[in-house]
């Protein structure tokens, strides 16, 4: 066996954080497979955020470890910067730069970080609108995108830079209902082509159908995890019970 | 001469005008060549304080708040005055043309460094998330996301106060800069005549009015392209 097939893409050891007095980790142990779905739900507060802001190191954990493909993230002597390209972030209102086109939103880090000249950046850029179907719009501003639209862009600006690891911090909870579908559809095509993806959402449905497991977090700690058939299906865990029972109410 | 007549003569004497029009736009010349250069550097000056300010190193952030607070302030004839009638004193001879210059762009800078940082504050913490997850360090965060956005922003503040502040170019005559004013001071003490004021006042017009107009068009035009 090779070392990569044992070696987690993303390895979190004994995070923990707090806001002020707020512990919103108290102990995250998680790691997630080469190739892996993982979805992590829980009610507001519950710090699935704030430990997928971690994984990239927006949010600054207080102690803890984590590992990208074996290679530390946090700790001294971390170029934070490089490490970053290896994992790309879509968040909850998109982020689009609004004065630079799509395609620009997309060229801007291949060029600045990764110093590509401007042709091979805009070959890049339009590879990877195409794959979210937004070839057409490499012209148009933000402004000028529905909001899934926008969010498949933001999508697309994540995936030039072929990162490791895809972090979605509730890519479709800004979105209106009949837009999210192809936001699911192109994280549906991602996981097909084999990307490692960790996912805050509260997308049940889509959870169910294409994570291969999913992680329910409540205060600060993760309280069960499992297939998503196991975890839906038969929760062992009370608050896991209570957490469904509501969101099933709404 | 009735009362008339001597108000024409007096504020439209056209010999007086004709003999006089040269030298107000010789000061035209001196007022355009010195607003260029105090915007040119107050918005330089400004908006690299700006940035520097942006990096939340605390004495230079403070350094910065002072100098923007002090010369917002101070009434720019005062400094002025300071600088130009002082100085010398210290052993220190500056040109009348290069006092107003640096004062003028001084204050500029002072008030277009707040535009600016208003403008970067203003940007959502959001972009700065996006431009670093991406692997773009602090600095370029900044100049390649933060500060075209913040720009956009300042700009109609800015051109408003750009306009101020190169009206008070006629403070210049005060210290003898052969601007628009001082020469038609000048024409008017030798003329006996209030002419040349009124030809100083046509001159300024022309200057500004246009800018004014400019400045009316960047707020609408911004006001709607707001994204």
């Amino acid at each position: 066996m090779t070392d990569t097939a044992c070696v987690p893409a993303l390895d979190l050891r004994a995070l923990r954080k707090s806001f002020g007095a707020f512990e919103a980790l108290k102990g995250i142990d998680m790691h997630v497979a080469p190739g892996e779905l993982v979805f992590v739900i829980g009610p507001s507060g519950s710090g699935k955020s704030t430990m997928l802001r971690c994984c990239n190191r927006l949010e600054e954990p207080d102690s803890g470890e984590i590992l990208l493909e074996g290679d530390p993230v946090t700790g001294r002597g971390v170029n934070l910067n490089r490490v970053r390209q290896r994992m790309g972030m879509v968040f909850q209102s998109f982020n689009l730069y609004p004065h630079l086109t799509a395609r620009w939103n997309v060229t801007l880090a291949l060029r600045k970080v990764r110093g590509l000249s401007r042709s091979q950046a805009n070959d890049r850029a339009m590879d990877a609108l195409d794959s979210v179907g937004l070839a057409d719009k490499a012209g148009n501003y933000p402004s000028e995108l529905s909001g899934g639209q926008q969010q498949r862009v933001a999508i697309a600006r994540a995936l030039a830079l072929d990162p490791s690891v895809m972090l979605f911090d509730e890519p479709t909870s800004a979105l209106d209902p009949e837009l999210v579908g192809d936001v699911l559809d192109v994280m549906q095509h991602l996981k097909v082509q084999g990307m490692t993806m960790l996912v805050v959402s509260h997308e049940m449905r889509f959870a169910r159908e294409a994570a291969d497991r999913v992680i329910f977090m409540d205060e600060g700690r993760i309280v069960e995890q499992g297939p998503p058939e196991q975890v839906f299906g038969a929760p062992t865990q009370d608050r896991t019970k209570a957490f469904l029972a509501r969101v099933a109410r709404e | 001469m009735n009362q008339w007549d001597r108000f024409l003569d007096t504020f439209f004497n056209v010999p007086v005008l004709v003999q006089y029009t040269p030298a107000i736009l010789q000061g035209m010349w001196v007022t355009v060549v010195l607003s260029v250069l105090i915007v040119i550097f107050g918005v330089a000056f400004g908006g690299a304080l700006a940035m520097a300010r942006s990096y939340g190193i605390r004495p230079l952030s403070a350094l910065i708040v002072i100098y923007a607070d002090v010369f917002r302030a101070l009434p720019p004839l005062v400094v002025i005055m300071i600088v130009f009638f002082g100085l010398p004193n210290a052993g220190i001879v500056l040109s009348s043309f290069l006092v107003l210059f640096l004062v003028l762009g001084l204050v500029l800078a002072a008030f277009a460094e707040e535009i600016f940082w208003a403008g970067i504050t203003s940007i959502d913490r959001g972009q700065w998330e996006a431009a670093r997850s991406s692997g773009l360090g602090f600095s370029q965060a900044l100049v390649w996301v933060v500060v075209p956005q913040a720009a956009r922003l300042a700009i109609p503040p800015l051109t408003n106060r750009a306009i101020a502040i190169t009206k008070m170019t006629a403070l210049g005559t005060v210290i003898g800069v052969p601007d628009i004013l001082n020469q038609a001071t000048t024409a008017q003490s030798f003329s006996g005549n209030a002419s040349p004021l009124v030809l100083a006042a046509l001159a300024y017009v022309a200057l500004f009015l246009p800018l004014v107009i400019l400045a009316r068009w960047l707020e609408s035009r911004f006001a709607w392209r707001k994204v």
